[in-house]
């Protein structure tokens, strides 16, 4: 069984790094590669944290419904991504600042 | 000589070199294929921290699934078919500023607290995957449902918003 730190520290910085494409990235399918990328990195504090209870599957789990929260997410999000660039011809979200015209 | 260490060493690298590059790619298609190479590396770590059904669900649903849909995306959202589309970057400052005292606070916090190690077998009560089967038909049935019928109002309410009927004023 490996150190558990090196598992979280891996999350740490995954987490961060989504954490800054979400911000930096002026498109919105790379907002969404930035959120896919910080719930990868809570995945797998919680697969990390399950080795310390070897009997149970709490933690595997909750990784289970995370990752189909996920594409629900993903699926809402293009799509709503899609229909937005079809009527304002962008994808990038700073240029969308009102809901209706 | 045991092979395990290094293929877990590995997979860390790899998957924290392909997020981080993930920050400084301007290619959205670029992006899309660096977070397929951090999924799969991460897939490889649950391999060899005992939760391999975990591994195959990201194989198949993220690796097969999300990236797949994303990368449709990509192409239905580029203006100029031929040409990659290309992101521009803004708030740095901010983004940075934010993502390093994040990263800071966590570092700092996971320095300070030392968790135990145990030295346990990988998993004394049989086969996980038959545990896992027998968790979704009894002890999780309640997320399961859930989840199904989440997974169904998404989808529908997706191909709804995504659908070509034209609102009445554009």
């Amino acid at each position: 069984m490996f150190p558990l730190e090196h598992f979280l520290y891996l999350g740490a910085v995954l987490f961060a790094a989504g954490l800054m494409v979400v911000i930096v990235k002026r498109n919105a399918i790379m907002v969404l590669l930035g959120i896919e990328l910080m719930l990868n990195a809570s995945n797998l504090n919680m697969v990390a944290f399950n080795q310390l209870d070897p009997g149970s599957i709490d933690g595997q789990m909750f990784t289970l419904f995370v990752i189909i929260v996920a594409v629900c997410e993903a699926a809402v999000g293009l799509a709503i991504i899609f229909r937005i660039y079809h009527y304002y011809q962008t994808s990038v979200p700073d240029e969308v600042s009102e809901l209706k015209d | 000589m045991n092979a395990a260490p290094l293929m877990f060493y590995f997979f860390e690298v790899m998957a924290g070199l392909s997020a981080l590059s993930l920050i400084f790619t301007r290619n959205v298609f670029y992006g899309a294929l660096l977070l397929i190479v951090c999924l799969l590396s991460l897939a490889g770590i649950y391999v060899l921290a005992f939760a391999e059904f975990i591994a195959v669900t990201q194989i198949l649903i993220y690796a097969g699934g999300i990236l797949v849909v994303i990368i449709f995306g990509i192409m239905l959202t580029s203006k100029i078919s031929g040409k990659p589309l290309v992101v521009q970057h803004t708030n740095w400052f901010s983004g940075a500023l934010a993502s390093a005292a994040f990263l800071g606070i966590l570092l700092y916090l996971l320095s300070q607290h030392s968790f135990h190690t145990v030295q346990a077998s990988p998993n004394p009560s049989g086969n996980p995957l038959h545990q896992i089967g027998t968790g979704l038909m009894s002890r999780y049935v309640l997320p399961f449902e859930m989840a199904g019928i989440l997974l169904l109002i998404a989808l529908v309410g997706a191909a709804v918003i995504a659908s070509s009927a034209k609102p009445k004023k554009l």
